[in-house]
Parts: C-alpha cells; structure tokens; sequence
C-alpha cells in the first residue's frame, strides 16, 4: 500500500513543495493540507515542513502552533500519527509541547546554510528505520535559529530513552546542546530534525541522496502495517 | 496656503488639500518644486501641460515620475541603442519598457529575468536598503506573471579592512538573507568585490528571475473602462516618501507636523510571500485583466503607468487608499513607497473573486479606482478634485536630456601607464617558483579573490529543490522542468576597473565574462539585462563613460546575438566630486536543455586531463594582480574578441551534451592560477600541470575568452576535434589528483594550505 502523507502549509511556508517532492520520491502519496482547514483527510502520517511561518516575527513556531490544523494533529500524535517536523516544522512542535526543549538562536548569531554531517542515533522511529544506527548522512541546514536546548532534567531524559534522533558530527553548526540535530518523542512517532532530509534526495539539487531514507522509512513503516 | 477643499473628514489634513479648482483660482501660488528636484524649465512644461500650475498633488506626481530614477531623463537618449541594435531574434515576447524582459526558453515555458541597483538605500539604512531591494526586484517579476524562482546580488563595497565597511557590508548581507530567506527564493549567485571608489557609495544589485507559461503573461495596462483599480497588499505608510527626503519641505502637502519622514523602506518578506502567493492563484483563476507592482513612486507610478499602458483614463479615490498613519494627505500617499504592494486592474464581475482570494492569504485588498475612457486620471480626495493629468504627460513624456560628454584629459595618462612595465618574476630569477607561489597565495587570500562563503552561507540556496548550481560555481543553474530536464542558467559580471581604463571595451568584457560563466554551466546564453551603476550625468566626464559603455554594450550584444530585455540606470554614485569607477553589472541568462548533464567547476575525480581553452597574451592592464601586487591600476584592460567568446561558448555547450567534460570554469580575475586553486578546492581534488614559457603570464594575465576544462576519459580526441574545428586553442595543461595544487618545476600547495588561506580571508575580516 501507499502511504498518504500529509504536507500542511502556513502562511510562510516555504520547504512545502519540496517535502511533497521527497514524499513522492519515495513511492508514498503527498496531500496538500491547509494551516486553516481542521481536516487532515485520513493521511496516514503528517509532516510540518521548512519556512518562515507567519514570518516567525513573534517566536518561531509560537503563531502556527495554533492554527486549526494543529489542533487535530496533537490530537492525532497521541494516537500514535507518524508527525515530522523539519527546521520550522520542529520549532513548531516543541511549541505545540509535542517534543521537549526549544530551538534558539544560532550561536554565530548569523542564518547558516551549510550541507551538514549527522549520526543517525535512533533507529526505531517510524521516521528513521531505514537507517543503520551509527550511519552518518550529508543533509542541509539552513536556518538563524537552530540550536536546540532543554533543562538538564529533559537531556537526561532524552539521552537514557534513546530520543536523539541524531547529532552532527565533524562541528557543531550552530551550538545546539550535545550536538543535537534531532530528537523523537518518547512514543517514537514524533520526531523532529532541524537540517532538511528533503533537500538532500538526488545528486542533481542536493548535496548527497541520504536524505531520502526518512521519506523511504516511512513509507514502508506505513505500507507493511 | 490657500485651500478649495471641501472637505467631509475631521482629520486636519484633509481640509488643508490644495485642488484642481483652488489651483486654477490660486495661478500664482509658489510651489516648491526646486525643493523636489525639478528645474524651472520642468516646472514651466507641467504647467504648460495643464494650462494652470499644478495641485500639490499634482507636482507630487511629476516630481517622482520625472525624478532621473524613474524618467531615465539623462540616459534614455542612449538606451535607445539597445533597441536600435537589437539582434534579430524571435525569443523576445516582452522586451524593454516593460516592468522586465520575458524570453521564450522553449517547451512552453518562459522566463523573465531584471537586475536593479539599491544603492543609496543600501548606504544609509544597509540592513532595510537591501531587503528592500530584493522586495522590489521580486515583485517587477511578479508583475510579469512569473512565479520568481530565484535570487541573485552584485555587490561592490569599499575596502574590506575599512571601518565603514564592517558598518555597510554585514548590514547588507543580513538584509538580503533576512529578506530572500524568508520569502523562500534561493539565492544562486552574483558577485562580491572591494575597491576604494565604494567607501562611500556602495553597490547593491539585485536580480530576480521567474518563470512562467507563455499564456500567463501578464502586462502593466488598465483597459476596459469601468473594470475596477484595486489595490493589494501592506498598507500605505509614510516610509520611502520621495526616497531621498523631497517631501521635507514642511510647507508642501499640507500635512504639517511629520516632516521628518524616514526615506528608507521597511520590508516585510512575510507579507511579500503571502503576495506571491496571493498573485499567483490571482492570475490562475484569470482574476486579473493587467497588473502593475509598487515600487519607486508608489501609487503614482502605478497609476500613471497602468493607465498610460492602457491607453485609458482612470478615477482614482485617494482618501480609499488603507493608511497605516491616518495623517497621511494626497501628495505623500502618491510619493509613499511602502512596500509590499500591488495595484491590479479586475472587470467588476471579478471583484468578489479577487477580493476572496486576497482573504484568503490574509492580504488586504481596496477598489480606489476604476478604469474610464476619459484620457485623464483623474483623482479625489473626499470628493475635491486633487488630480487632473494626461497619465502619459507624467509615465512616458518626461523630459529628455542630452548632456554634456567628454572624455577626461586624465584618460590618456591612465591608459600610457601600461601594467606590461609592472616587473614580474621571470624563469631563472632567484627564488622564481617561490614568487610564483607567493603571488597565488596573495590573490588568493585578498577580500578579492578569497572564498566567498562568509557570505554566501548566509542564503538559503536549497529552496523549492530546483537549484542545480551555485555558488562557488560560475553561474546559477535552475532546473525548470523536472521531466525533460530543461533549465536556465544565470551569471552577472561587471569589473570596475577594466571600465576606469576603458568603458567599451569593460562593459564588453563584463558581458563576455557573464555569457562565458552561462556557457561554461553547459547553457546556450540567450539574452542580458544590466544595472549600469555610475557617478553623476552632471559631470561630462561620468556622461563620457555612461555612453561609452552604453554603446560598448549594444554593439557587443549585437555582435553575439543576444538582445538586452531590460534593465536599470543608477546615476549619482558619488561621494563629493569623486564617482565610482564606471560598474556596469551585466546579467546573461542562458537555456540549458538538460540540466543533468550541468558541469560544475570543480575537479572532482583524479585522473582527467586538464585544458586550457583560449589564447593567453601578456594582459595585466586592470588584472587582479596588477592591483594586488603592485596597487597598479593602469594601460589597457585585456582585448575583446567577441568571435572569440563565441566559438568558446559553442564548444562548451556542446561538450557539455556530447559529455565529454567533468567540469569547465571561467579564466577571469586572478587569471589561471586562481581559476586551477578555485576548481582543486571546489572540486577537493589537486592537480599536476606544465606551463609553457613565460609561466608569470599564464598564471596571472586576465586574456579574455578562456576556460579551464577537465575532461572525460578517452573524450580527449573528440575534444580536440571540437575545438580545431571552432577554430578555439586548446592547451592540454596536465591533469588532475593528488593533494596539492602542483606547477611542474616551479612551486606546489598542498590543498589545505590553499584552502586555510582562500576561505581565511572573510571570517578573519568580518568574525
């Protein structure tokens, strides 16, 4: 079966289109969904992609996580719905509190975009089980705030239920705490990446094609249940 | 002041409006139209237009539209070249005198493209000027009926250890990030350079390019009297009024108190996006009858154009207009230059469609207006009459001037002081190999030469996953159709200091340097666009460069068969009675036929051969090396041969399709050594080569028309073939591998030293 994956777009949105093109890349179906339609047509897994939404001129992520299509995914995350949120995406579920910690200003104080190496650390996500644990991937940050951070109590949390999702390896870009590129939530459905996997799926437009494999992952996590 | 106004408002504003009744009652009434930068004689033809002296309102509107910005009063004489010399050619299907020129690419689809200065903007205000710039060049492609695709900026500051310019240039960087970023265009190129003359007037240049269907063009014309006038998009602040602080005369406009008003936009990239967006399903929906941005002149110039565009008359409520500040009058809402707008002309059916939409995206949208066949536009302001003009007597009727051009007595001395003097190492000299390596290194490691990602990791380079090259790369390559591979390529070039030395001939080497920078991608270069950057037309010596280059730049476009589709005039880029070198920025956008087959600049394999395309002569006049090594800026710039520059671009597109090339790049600044250091670290992979005799003048003279290819294995002989048949020299050089940068008996770096020193140089400078 083909897996039917929801793309919601906000005013501000930018990575939308290209989520939808990995999606598709991947052999599963994308469906365009509406930051003001509640509705979230019976998709089988929901990603929050890349961009500025509502400019992120208050906090980035604190004005989409309101909108009323947000109020059916936190619904459906606790339900176990498969939620990927990527740059944006995860600076709006640590605002929707469907991932611990914030996501900060870059510690350079500058916007990065920079083709990035992470370790992938978690390999039992719906997002990431194609990977190997230990793989390390060329992916694409680019965004002004991009270290993630959390009280001590959280990290611990984090670190001892296996929820990094991976770190970078070869510097740390941004000053994210323990080198932290991404995280799941405690359940594993909810995982969130601050480099982009969809602007990392062919030679041609990316750096390397190691992006895929969470698009791949999915879809086959979805396709054999 | 005396007033005619009936005014139906409480506000103070509105009852102190100068109108068209007052005016005829008032003839005598002294306006200050000095005081808005229009001459006597100006003044004198607006009132002969009219028969009676204009409202304010009215003198508002001619003083922007006639304002050098918008008229092209100084230049337009010349511009005509461009037209007069145009290439016969059938890719045209919008060309000058549009909001930007839109080239057929093939398949259906075509593509617009414009570059334009923001300079003073920039200086003042770095961090505002240049996000605004990039709004502004955005929505012209908008206007096209283009979904804009992609950014590029030019950008010249002074030098780069001066303190003004650790002011200016982070600020300038950060708006272009701050803005592009958010407003979701992938930034794929442009230029970075540092020279004295930039202290005080840096250059900012910002491209846009969209791409649309050929149906879907869209033209800046209101027809069909009774269609209705709305306006879109932020509302109308008192920010950019006049741009450069025209309306301070407390005494004009009536408005009073509020004088100080700040002529430096403010951008708002959120808002702009939702206006894509907005515009985009707008014109799908077929909502939209002609449409025009608001940029320079605001309301004024967008009234007045769509209406002459149209050939109509227009009725224009003025006091409908959204205001963010409820003290605004007539004349300053007409000079605002708020950004974030648009003005689309809608058949009163379609008005609560159009208005449903905007509602959608959250853009707030206004009928002022609605399209007449009066010939007049005509405008009120609570029911008084303020505005009453033949709309092209203000959009396409200024004046025209032929000023003064000389060439400067100063020319000849500069051109005797030939760089070919200037001593360099020569083969047996003590330590010559060390010297060689030294002046690399040197190049290589100056704000001129040294790697640019400092800044360029500032721009989001990904978006919308279409972007095939970037930079460090020649030019920018987008992919346009991802089932057939079809592409265009897009690269800007402009040398200061070849035009100090000689405006023709550097305004040619700019283009031939963009056109080589599409060709080397593997695109077939197709048409240009240029923002010609230059101190003030007052002065007969900047006019002598302005016309030389001008005319270097329609005969070299003629020559190579790609017609100019536009561009911009920035006049006045002068700090006292010091201009810039003469900076003509050209743009050359090229077709790709399929983008998979694109060649980087990098070496990327060890193992291929390396060739020299092009003839190399003894050309340091202008060159990098010259200025770096010797603060030498004088003789000649290198020789164009535009056949020269054709042959080579024909050979590289087509190895590029046949595939017999891993990678080509661009001999220009810094000459070969700099092009092999470039494609060793682009690439992460060194090379071995053997110079001919006179290794100094292979490695630094800038001779134009040249590349530097590796090339597939065994692809060699066909290679040679291509070349020997285009009548292009071809120099096996050596080939590529190993860690280090190696000219055989004279020096070698190891890649990292040359990488340390190379992507050094801006961090160490700008933190």
């Amino acid at each position: 079966m083909t897996a039917r994956i929801g793309v919601v777009t906000f005013p501000g949105s930018l990575d939308d289109r290209d989520a939808r093109r990995a999606v598709k890349r991947a052999g599963a179906t994308p469906v365009e969904l509406w930051h003001g339609d509640p509705s979230l047509q019976h998709v089988d897994a929901v990603i929050l992609p890349g961009g500025f939404s509502y400019g992120d001129y208050l906090r980035c992520g604190a004005i989409a996580r309101f909108a009323p299509v947000m109020a059916e995914i936190i619904l459906a995350a606790a339900h176990g719905l498969p939620v990927l949120g990527i740059c944006n995406g995860f600076q709006i579920l640590c605002e929707a509190h469907l991932l611990p910690g914030a996501l900060t200003r870059n510690q350079g104080r500058r916007f990065i975009n920079r083709d990035v190496r992470i370790r992938i650390e978690n390999n039992t996500s719906v997002w990431a089980s194609g990977y190997d644990l230990g793989d390390e991937i060329t992916v694409v940050l680019k965004s002004g705030e991009g270290a993630y951070v959390a009280d001590e109590q959280t990290l611990g949390e984090l670190e001892s239920g296996g929820q990094i999702l991976g770190r970078y390896v070869g510097g740390n870009p941004n000053g994210s705490v323990a080198d932290i590129a991404g995280i799941v939530s405690e359940a594993g459905n909810v995982a969130g990446l601050m480099p982009h996997p969809e602007h990392a799926i062919d030679m041609l437009t990316g750096p390397a094609a190691d992006g895929l494999g969470f698009f791949t992952s999915v879809q086959r996590a979805i396709a054999v249940a | 002041m005396s007033t005619g106004a009936t005014s139906t408002g409480a506000m103070s504003a509105v009852t102190a409006q100068d109108t068209v009744t007052a005016a005829a009652a008032a003839p005598d009434r002294p306006q200050p139209f000095a005081a808005l930068g229009l001459t006597a004689d100006e003044f004198a033809r607006i009132v002969g237009i009219l028969g009676r002296r204009p409202t304010d309102a009215e003198l508002a509107i001619y003083s922007v539209m006639w304002s050098e910005h918008c008229s092209y009063k100084s230049s337009r004489k010349h511009l005509r070249q461009f037209a007069d010399k145009a290439p016969a050619t059938d890719v045209l299907l919008a060309g000058i005198g549009q909001n930007a020129g839109v080239v057929d690419i093939g398949q259906g689809y075509a593509v617009t493209f414009k570059i334009e200065s923001h300079n003073h903007p920039s200086y003042v205000e770095p961090f505002q000027g240049a996000a605004t710039g990039v709004g502004g060049i955005v929505r012209d492609i908008l206007a096209m009926g283009a979904r804009p695709v992609a950014v590029m900026d030019a950008l010249r500051f002074g030098p780069a250890d001066a303190p003004d310019t650790h002011r200016v240039l982070p600020g300038v960087v950060g708006g272009i990030s701050f803005y592009g970023n958010c407003l979701g265009l992938p930034n794929i190129g442009g230029e970075l350079a540092f020279d004295p003359c930039y202290l005080g007037n840096p250059l900012v240049n910002a491209l846009c390019v969209g791409v649309l269907r050929h149906e879907d063009l869209k033209l800046a014309a209101a027809t069909g009297p009774g269609n209705q006038v709305i306006l879109f998009g932020s509302r109308t602040g008192p920010d950019g009024i006049g741009g450069a602080s025209v309306l301070a005369s407390a005494s004009f406009g009536g408005a009073g108190e509020g004088a100080k008003r700040p002529s430096v936009q403010v951008g708002d990239p959120f808002m702009e996006k939702l206006l894509v967006e907005c515009c985009l399903e707008l014109y799908r929906a077929g909502l939209v009858v002609g449409i025009q941005d608001l940029g320079a002149a605001g309301v004024a110039c967008a009234t007045t154009e769509l209406a002459a565009g149209g050939g109509t008359g227009m009725r224009v409520w003025l006091d409908q207009v959204p205001l963010r500040d409820a003290s605004l009058g007539p004349a300053e809402i007409l000079m605002s230059e708020s950004q974030e707008r648009m003005m689309a002309i809608v058949t009163p059916e379609h008005v609560p469609a159009f208005l449903a939409t905007c509602a959608k995206w959250d853009v707030q949208a206004t009928v002022i207006g609605e399209v007449t066949d009066s010939g007049r536009l005509e405008m009120s302001w609570h029911g008084a009459l303020v505005v009453d003009i033949p709309p092209a007597s203000a959009a396409d009727e200024g004046p025209v001037y032929d000023r003064p051009a000389r060439r400067p007595d100063s020319q000849d001395a500069l051109i005797a002081d030939d760089a070919a003097q200037l001593p360099r190492p020569g083969p047996g000299s003590e330590g010559f190999g060390a010297s060689l390596r030294a002046d690399l290194l040197l190049l290589l490691g100056s704000p001129e030469g040294g790697d640019k990602t400092w800044v360029t990791e500032q721009y989001d380079r990904y978006v919308r996953g279409d972007t095939v090259l970037a930079m460090p790369h020649d030019a920018g390559l987008l992919r346009v159709d991802e089932s057939t591979g079809l592409g265009v390529a897009l690269a800007t070039d402009g040398n200061g200091r070849y035009c100090q030395l000689d405006p023709y001939a550097g305004t040619q080497l700019a283009l031939a340097e963009a056109y080589r920078n599409v060709a080397v991608s593997g695109a077939r270069p197709l048409a240009v666009t240029n923002c010609l950057n230059f101190g003030s037309p007052e002065d007969p010596g900047v006019m002598w460069q302005f016309t030389e280059a001008v005319r270097g730049l329609a005969d070299a476009c003629q020559q190579l068969g790609v017609p100019v589709t536009g561009g911009n005039v920035s006049f006045y880029n002068q700090t006292g009675s010091a201009p810039i070198q003469p900076t003509p920025v050209v743009g050359v956008l090229g077709v790709h036929d399929d983008v998979r087959r694109r060649l980087g600049s990098g070496f990327g394999s060890p193992g291929a051969s390396i060739v020299l395309l092009g003839a190399t002569r003894a050309e340091f006049g202008g060159s990098l090396w010259a200025w770096l090594r010797h603060g030498h800026l004088g003789g000649l710039p290198p020789a164009v041969d535009l056949e020269a520059e054709r042959a080579l671009a024909d050979v590289l597109v087509t190895a590029a399709a046949r595939e017999l090339l891993v990678c080509a790049h661009d001999v220009s600044d810094g000459g070969l050594a700099v092009a092999l250091a470039e494609s060793c670290l682009a690439g992460g992979t060194g090379c071995i080569v053997t110079l001919p005799a006179d290794p100094a003048t292979f490695l630094f003279s800038e001779s134009a028309a040249r590349a530097v290819v590796a090339v597939s294995r065994g692809a060699e002989p066909a290679l040679a073939a291509l070349c020997a048949q285009a009548g292009v020299p071809a120099l096996a050089l050596g080939e590529t591998g190993g860690s280090a940068l190696e000219v055989s008996g004279l020096f070698a770096v190891p890649l990292d030293e040359l990488r340390d020193v190379h992507r050094g140089v801006l961090p160490a400078l700008f933190g």
